[in-house]
């Protein structure tokens, strides 16, 4: 037998479950007992799609580091799924921990002999404690909390203070839990051997909180003005609309009437949920979507519309893994260029790239002002892994001088003044046309929407001269909105290097631990997150300054790498795609091999070239 | 259509509103609709409605599918804000509009085309949500702009003009919009102006979803023997339930009617409906009847037409999700964005 792992801060504890057991909150509480003891972790839920019964697991990565990537490996499992049993035993490291229910009896060949075991009677210590079926499966999880919180040393004390704010005002619900809490800390204390993987007190988690990227989008909805929401349930995207809810009714509530200072609506299919949007924003209120794949491959004709009639709806698409229903449950970045190049006809959209919550809620509110300044659709980019997790993350902050930028809106003053108003005349260059609300002025300022060609008065026509007047102007608008979304971030690296990485969204975490490996092997890279599409010149310019770049992204087909390639002009040699796609969020592990081994299989060839 | 353009100047001597308008500060621009079609007709009676009640032209919004139907907003009501969005889709544009400003009149123009077929779930939704709006459907039984094709309300056994006959059982708008719970369903004929614009004059004082089927002959395609959308049939098969007059306000009844034959109808606005009857047992206000009668008079080939349902107290889709009073669109970052204070504390929640 190998030397059991023995590590501080520093491993992965995974769990195995049976999906809709109670397990989910148990284990939240295990996770968040670590942060309280300054100690960073990056959780994953690993589900089906399902209610009840298919396996689900849950990975927590301890890394007093601060990775928050996912790191691939487990150093101790918790394996409470039977149906899974071969499988979790399989993926421990050697020299890893197995900690299990031992309650069965169970040969020695469903068990390995380079880990150690860990047994302890769950079912029949819920058993004789217990006599209400649920309560025994519901206590079973919080009884396991508590052995591993003495077998690793997590502080009790933070578990039951965890499990007080959960109950806060329910006595009735946090004595019993925490009875059993200390029922499976004692066993473990008294009759469990220790182990080597430890949890000790640090302060590396500082100010930052814990939240998944579908709420932070939501509250980033709702600081950025947002009003009306349409959307149909999709996962991983559900749950942002139902957190945009919630924190309506917390914070948009009119204190006087009770009234709601926003409309909430479960459309009946994507198609509808995005007309919604498009109706609300050519109307002049704040409105957006959330979906995911399938949903934006139905809002395709809208979206076409939306672009063409230059309405400001915002989207926000949770990708999974397609095509077609896909790994409905697993995370992909594979809507790039279905994104980008939404519907037909010539059309281009604005993308936004956040890489975790923070940004999910920094670039949710201001995809708001972007669409009502560009008045076209924006897309706010996430992953189920950015979505559907809770990440550790900057705290948010709101600038309370900022305004919302409602764009060149046109009002009944100004047309009284004597302003010209042309719906689709561009005044100052910018490509962006001013548009009035409807029901704004008595007898100015009125004009048709429509998704046909017309002048710049709004007038239908079938000109071609006209129709390309227009379609050029759309052009210029692209070219304001690469000055408009937020820059590329530029991490360069220690010395200076001939080859570059770009990567974006989720990747940001795996990568920056990856650029560190890589570091420790020589390999020295400068580094280019990119936030938006289209693509400021900075973007162009790292690759223009690089022999050779690595793009680094979470789908088959290399769809950023088709982007750049196609709107930045780049020759598709320079260009080195690096790709994850197998429904796990992508690792720093993987990183790092994958371009190591790209440069050894490069080297040999560019020196007999040279 | 004619090319000529409309003359700007007009009558001195021409009737003004009480807002001083008149009835040609209601038009649009010139029909490209073909000459003598239903739809040109309906969009004088919308002209006519909204002159008469004297609504301030540019608090409506009209918003329209695709279709011959869908392109008449550009004919009626020239200084409102217009939408021709995508096909069948109108229902969910208009939804979102009303929601984003309660304060407009919504006038949504379809087709049977555009709303039975591609659009079917969006009608439903439309009236199932109750989004306060007039929803007209311009209902030909055939799709114009592609040149005479079937549509799904045209009748089992109707001929197109080629002589191919129908089989497939026709979609009765009507009976939809009773099911699934609009709150004015009414059917009128675009022949019949006497009618139609007090229809229209009601269901734009309607607070909720307001429905009306009106049929529309479609002179190029659908105007011939073996078509059950054709003027003559419609003519002779009309078979009115009641006769209609809006008064605004609460107005006394001063005509002299028998007993039993006129009902005023008071909706949520003060408007008054007043309903001279034709059938005597025909209750407007009764969904389930109101559907089985109109079942019973369709199987034996008739056109039920007038106001067939109303609910005068309806609740509209605001009241459902229960907005503030002001517009949405009108709400300013005091109202909207909860502050940094707010966010701190939420911060310290999520540690």
């Amino acid at each position: 037998m190998p030397q059991p792992i023995a590590s501080t801060n520093d491993f992965v504890v995974k769990f195995a479950n049976v999906n809709g057991s109670g397990s989910a909150s148990a284990n939240l509480l295990f996770a968040k007992s670590i942060l309280r003891m300054g100690v960073p972790v990056a959780t994953r839920n690993i589900f089906p799609s399902n209610i009840q019964g298919l396996p689900t697991w849950y990975e927590v990565r301890v890394s007093a580091a601060g990775h928050l990537g996912r790191r691939g490996g487990v150093d101790l499992m918790v394996a409470m799924n039977p149906q899974t049993w071969a499988q979790d035993i399989a993926s421990i490291d050697p020299g890893g921990y197995l900690f299990y229910d031992s309650t069965k009896p169970m040969p020695p060949s469903k068990f390995r002999d380079d880990i150690t075991v860990i047994g302890m009677p769950l079912t029949e210590i819920c058993n004789k404690a217990y006599a209400d079926p649920r309560q025994r499966q519901l206590f079973k999880n919080i009884i396991y909390i508590g052995a591993l919180a003495a077998l690793l040393g997590i502080d009790a004390a933070a578990i039951e203070q965890l499990i007080g704010e959960q109950y806060k005002g329910k006595e009735k619900l946090f004595g019993p839990n925490r009875d059993a809490l200390h029922m499976g800390h004692d066993y473990a204390t008294q009759r469990l051997k220790p182990i080597s993987l430890k949890v000790a007190r640090a302060d590396a988690v500082g100010d930052r909180v814990f939240i998944d990227g579908n709420s932070a989008a939501a509250l980033g909805a709702v600081y950025g003005g947002a009003t009306v929401a349409a959307w149909y349930p999709i996962t991983p995207s559900t749950s942002m609309a139902e957190a945009f809810q919630r924190y309506c009714r917390r914070y948009r509530v009119d204190p006087a009437t009770r009234k709601n200072r926003y409309a909430i609506i479960q459309g009946e299919d994507e198609l509808a949920s995005v007309g919604i949007v498009i109706g609300a924003a050519w109307n002049g209120a704040r409105a957006f979507t959330c979906t995911s794949g399938p949903g934006l491959s139905l809002m395709q004709e809208f979206l076409g519309l939306a672009y063409f009639a230059e309405i400001p709806a915002v989207l926000f698409d949770v990708q999974r893994a397609g095509p077609s229903t896909g790994m409905p449950t697993r995370t992909q970045q594979a809507d790039i260029l279905a994104a980008a190049y939404a519907s037909h006809g010539d059309t281009k959209h604005v993308l936004l790239f956040p890489e975790d919550p923070y940004e999910c809620f920094e670039l949710g509110a201001l995809a708001f002002d972007l669409a009502d300044r560009l008045q076209t659709p924006v897309f706010v980019m996430l992953d189920l892994d950015i979505g559907m997790n809770e990440w550790l993350t900057k705290p948010f902050q709101w600038d309370d001088g900022h305004r919302l930028d409602r764009g060149k809106v046109m009002t009944a003053a100004d047309l009284d003044a004597g302003k010209e108003f042309g719906r689709y005349l561009d005044v100052d260059g910018d490509g962006i046309p001013y548009r009035t609300y409807p029901g704004t002025h008595p007898s100015k300022g009125a004009y048709f929407t429509r998704g046909t060609s017309r002048d710049r008065y709004a007038r239908y026509t079938e000109e071609g001269a006209a129709y390309v007047d227009n379609m050029q102007r759309l052009l210029r608008k692209f070219e304001t909105a690469k000055k408009l979304v937020p820059a590329a971030v530029r991490t360069p690296a220690k010395q200076p290097a001939k080859a570059g990485v770009i990567y974006f969204g989720s990747t940001a975490a795996a990568m920056r631990e990856s650029l560190a490996a890589l570091e420790g092997q020589g390999i020295h890279l400068d580094a280019l997150r990119l936030r938006g599409f289209p693509f400021g010149t900075e973007v162009i310019e790292f690759i223009a300054a690089h022999e050779q770049v690595f793009v680094v992204e979470q789908n088959r087909d290399a769809q950023l790498r088709t982007l750049l390639m196609t709107e930045g002009g780049i020759d598709p040699a320079k260009l080195v795609p690096v790709l994850h796609y197998d429904g796990t969020p992508i690792t720093g592990r993987f990183i790092t091999g994958a371009i190591s081994s790209l440069l050894r299989a490069v080297k040999p060839l560019r020196e007999v070239a040279s | 259509m004619t090319y000529l353009a409309k003359p700007k100047l007009h009558h001195p001597a021409l009737p003004k509103n009480k807002l001083g308008f008149t009835r040609r500060d209601y038009e649009g621009a010139v029909s490209t609709l073909c000459a003598g079609c239903g739809h040109d007709s309906i969009s004088a009676a919308i002209i006519q409605a909204c002159f008469e009640l004297a609504l301030p032209p540019h608090r409506i919004a009209k918003l329209s599918g695709i279709g011959c139907s869908s392109k008449t907003p550009t004919y009626f009501l020239g200084v409102s804000h217009g939408f021709n969005s995508v096909h069948g889709r109108m229902p969910s544009v208009l939804t979102g509009a009303n929601l984003a400003n309660r304060d407009l009149i919504y006038l949504g123009v379809s087709g049977d085309g555009d709303s039975a077929s591609i659009g079917l779930g969006q009608f439903a939704h439309v009236l199932r949500r109750g989004v306060n709006m007039v929803y007209i459907v311009e209902n030909n039984g055939v799709y114009g702009l592609t040149k005479g094709q079937f549509s799904a309300t045209s009748d089992k056994g109707s001929k197109s003009k080629r002589g191919v006959q129908n089989m497939d059982a026709p979609i009765d708008m009507i009976g939809m919009a009773l099911q699934l719970g609009a709150t004015f369903v009414a059917r009128s004929f675009s022949g019949d102006k006497a009618q139609l614009v007090p229809l229209v004059m009601a269901a734009l004082h309607h607070h909720g979803a307001a429905f009306i089927d009106v049929i529309s002959p479609c002179v190029a395609f659908n105007n011939h023997v073996g078509s059950t959308k054709s003027f003559d049939y419609v003519r002779e098969h009309n078979d009115a339930v009641n006769r209609l007059d809006v008064i605004e306000g609460r107005a006394e009844i001063t005509a002299d009617y028998a007993p039993g034959t006129v009902e005023s109808v008071v909706q949520h606005d003060g408007s008054v409906l007043r309903l001279r009857k034709i059938h005597a047992d025909y209750d407007p206000h009764d969904r389930i009847s109101a559907m089985a009668f109109l079942q019973e008079r369709q199987a034996a080939g008739e056109i039920v037409t007038g106001l067939l349902y109303v609910d005068p107290e309806a609740h509209d889709l605001h009241d459902h999700v229960e907005t503030v009073e002001k517009p949405l669109n009108e709400l300013g970052e005091a109202e909207l964005i909860p502050g940094n204070e707010a966010l701190q504390k939420l911060n310290a929640s999520l540690r």
